[in-house]
């Protein structure tokens, strides 16, 4: 399996995903950049954490227009695995993969700690196998966290199975439903706020982001 | 030669953070009679269009692609002819 990890002027969370993929887990991967137009040679696609185009306008409202986001589209069409952390995952909204947008946290305070998360579905390629009730700690790091979506949409994402993901005990930014991680209808297409690459290691105080890794390698695994 | 000055302001129900804190922090300066505060932003578009229509459609089309997000902003705009345009 071959995993584009995306890079947009502003991502900074790309070369910890390239390491957890390359180092912790052996797998072939490349930093892909944002001007790319052809991703065929892949099998999974991140969006890393950052501030692509320095959050103006809005976060990921930028990066949707880059020459790499039309091969996206594709991909996430053709059910090719897709993982958008933090602002990947606003990307992923502004392009329109996945419903619903974000807001400031509710606080306005930027928000940086270990968050115990938990797994509701099993059924995205980055929670394959993982038992849904399964806890996970894993690191929060945003100022734009809050997912905002209304009433009927917020029915779809339930009635739908798309809530992948929720935080436990205090919500850290206000999202709607504790939401802090979604995934598109097909199951394919997740995005998810906290950082499974920065807690994937055990000197860095947690590996349960391995969790979401290891969950797409077996989901390859069980296609093939 | 026009000029649009879109105003992008978060929809009616949506949580706005910013403007809650502002109001508490006229609250706090004694402004008592602030009843409640919007934040939104202001964008000022220049452009070239043959007419006054072709422009509005132009930056009603720009505002709902880019500049907004019609997920939790509404917008409105006007136009204005500039002047000196050769």
């Amino acid at each position: 399996m071959k995993v584009a990890i995306l890079v947009f002027p502003g991502s900074s969370c790309e070369r910890d995903c390239y390491h957890v993929l390359t180092k912790v887990f052996g797998l072939e991967s490349e930093l892909v950049w944002h001007t790319e137009t052809d991703l065929a040679r892949f099998d999974a696609i991140i969006l890393p954490g950052g501030s692509s185009y320095g959050n103006y306008l809005r976060p990921g409202a930028l990066a949707k227009f880059s020459p790499v986001m039309d091969r996206v589209i594709e991909a996430a069409e053709s059910g090719t695995p897709i993982l958008g952390i933090g602002n990947g995952f606003q990307i992923l909204l502004e392009a329109g993969l996945l419903p619903g947008a974000m807001l400031a946290n509710e606080s306005l305070r930027f928000q940086c700690h270990p968050q115990d998360i938990r797994v509701e579905v099993d059924r995205t390629p980055f929670t394959h196998g993982i038992a849904p009730g399964t806890l996970l700690n894993l690191p929060i790091a945003h100022g734009e966290g809050n997912y905002f979506i209304d009433q009927a949409g917020q029915a779809r994402l339930e009635a739908n199975k798309q809530i992948a993901l929720r935080y436990v005990g205090s919500n850290p930014n206000g999202s709607v439903s504790d939401i802090a991680g979604i995934c598109n209808e097909a199951g394919n297409v997740v995005g998810m706020m906290p950082h499974p690459e920065r807690a994937a290691e055990a000197v860095l105080g947690s590996v349960d982001g391995q969790k979401i890794f290891k969950a797409l390698i077996n989901y390859w695994e069980a296609k093939k | 030669m026009y000029k649009a000055e879109i105003k992008v302001t978060l929809k009616p129900g949506v949580l706005d953070p910013q403007a809650k804190a502002v109001a508490g922090g006229l609250s706090s300066l004694g402004y008592n009679e602030v009843e409640s505060v919007r934040v939104g932003k202001y964008i000022e578009v220049i452009l070239e269009a043959d007419s006054a229509e072709a422009a509005a459609s132009r930056v009603e089309e720009i505002s709902r692609r880019l500049l907004t997000n019609p997920v939790i902003e509404d917008f409105s705009f006007s136009l204005t002819p500039m002047e000196g345009e050769a």
